[in-house]
């Protein structure tokens, strides 16, 4: 796997969207804490961008890379090699790549400007969100043949997690109003690795007031601490999840 | 070598191989043959294991091979239509295989060198001609001097000489005691190439017969004309 992952990295460096993608996230953030006087309203602000930006890129980026890179797939496939070798390489690949730009355009300005344990925990839930995007974007590529469907399908998966799902907990809040369903909330909220590494935020930069119904709910039933380390675990999984199902259909693809 | 037992896949509602039975000794090169869809590049690419059948089993050296990997490291394969990474140059794509298959050191470079390749290691493979890419793809089936070779349409865009160089090369191969699977439509290519021929029709396996026995039976001298008899008597009976 060490060999395929080699070579997907060199790839993906020639490939300058990843340069583009670090100098994007390495203005924003500079600019974000040279406006604000407060570094804390600076980490605030920049967990916006990074919960927007960090998915959207990820997902849409990797889903066209690997589209993109089908004939080094079936070139790998008819090779002596495992395909879920081939298949964990281009993840570790594009994990791996991504994670090094939000890195250096997001993680060193935060390590300069911001209180350590704050921006920790905001470079902590980015790179996980890179991670459970990218895994995504494994099963998006798997599921479909078409690449513009597929890319259609990444942009919608963003589009639900980042937009969507918030709307429809909404909802469902309103409607059931009248009901004590506080703790259905909570469970439903796992259901959006967004929703779960904003509460991680939240929890550590301690404005849950700003972070609405859900965080205030996992604030009192968790506490903290152990909020933060299911969160985190469950994020694992969101990551986890998506690249095995997609591993075990491409182990079964046709080429 | 080889065995093809009750292999059958689908596409959707599409047959593409239907209890296909072959067995396929070292030593031999054998045509593939029949029109258009009839599965041959399937039953290729389940051999490689780029597909995966829904039923029956192949075996290479008595083991089992679908998913599995191993048995590719004896395999050489020539597509069709070569795919590669458009970004890598010819170098750079040849380093990549030898640095993917670290257990195979002795390389044979025969076809690199006499197709010229060296001369346009530095070219990007996404400015290859068609021809180009064939040699690069024949090339890269012959390199690790395997015992099987499987050869999809592997004159189909190649200029004369080099179509020369490479039927010369694979019948030494053959002699050699491999395996070479050969699938292509200009028969009359096949003449002096290869020992055995298997016709496949929708599917299925028509004929797979020795060269003798095919010219005998039908009284022909050549393999083209041969099968053209053969196919007027199937469909005239």
């Amino acid at each position: 796997m060490i060999r395929i992952l080699k070579y997907v990295i060199l790839d993906i460096i020639k490939n300058r969207l990843v340069l583009a993608y670090a100098i994007i996230l390495a203005v924003l953030s500079w600019s974000l804490f040279s406006l604000e006087d407060n570094s804390a309203k600076g980490v605030l602000s920049l967990t916006n961008v990074v919960l927007l930006l960090v998915p959207l890129f990820s997902v849409i980026f990797s889903t066209i890379y690997l589209y993109n890179s089908a004939e080094f797939i079936e070139l790998l496939v008819s090779q002596p090699l495992k395909r879920r070798d081939i298949w964990l390489g281009f993840y570790t690949g594009l994990s791996l790549a991504l994670a090094a730009a939000f890195m250096i355009g997001a993680g060193l300005p935060l390590l300069f400007f911001a209180d350590l344990g704050m921006s920790l925990i905001l470079i902590t839930t980015g790179l996980l969100i890179t991670f459970v995007f990218v895994s995504l974007a494994m099963l998006v590529t798997v599921m479909t043949r078409d690449k513009a469907r597929g890319i259609g399908l990444a942009i919608l998966v963003w589009l639900f997690f980042a937009v969507l799902f918030d709307g429809l907990m909404l909802l469902l809040m309103f409607q059931f109003s009248d009901y004590p369903i506080e703790k259905t909330m909570i469970g439903l909220t796992s259901l959006s690795p967004i929703d779960l590494a904003r509460i991680m935020i939240l929890l550590r930069l301690d404005v849950s007031a700003l972070m609405g119904f859900t965080g205030a709910l996992f604030r009192d039933f968790f506490g903290s601490r152990s909020g933060e380390m299911i969160s985190m675990a469950l994020l694992v999984l969101w990551a986890a999840t998506p690249l095995l199902i997609s591993g075990l259909r491409f182990r079964k693809k046709d080429l | 070598m080889i065995q093809f037992e009750n292999v059958s896949k689908r596409f959707g509602s599409l047959e593409v191989l239907k209890n296909v039975n072959l067995d396929m000794a070292s030593g031999h090169c054998i045509a593939l043959i029949g029109p258009n869809g009839c599965g041959k590049t399937t039953l290729i690419k389940s051999l490689l294991g780029m597909v995966i059948p829904d039923e029956g089993s192949i075996h290479v050296n008595g083991a089992e091979i679908i998913h599995q990997h191993l048995h590719r490291a004896g395999l050489g394969y020539m597509p069709q239509i070569g795919k590669y990474p458009g970004n890598l140059t010819i170098g750079q794509l040849i380093d990549m295989v030898r640095h993917l298959r670290p257990d195979q050191p002795i390389y044979d470079e025969y076809l690199i060198d006499s197709f010229g390749l060296r001369t346009l290691q530095s070219k990007k493979m996404a400015t290859l001609s068609g021809g180009t890419i064939q040699k690069v793809s024949a090339a890269l089936a012959f390199l690790f001097n395997p015992p099987v070779l499987v050869l999809d349409e592997p004159t189909a865009g190649l200029d004369p000489l080099s179509s020369e160089t490479l039927k010369l090369k694979i019948s030494q191969e053959v002699i050699n005691g491999k395996l070479v699977l050969i699938t292509s439509h200009i028969l009359s290519e096949l003449d002096d190439l290869v020992s055995q021929i298997i016709f496949m029709q929708e599917g299925r396996i028509l004929f797979h017969k020795s060269v003798e026995a095919l010219l005998e039976e039908t009284k022909e001298s050549k393999i083209s004309k041969a099968i053209v008899t053969l196919l007027a008597k199937t469909v005239n009976s």
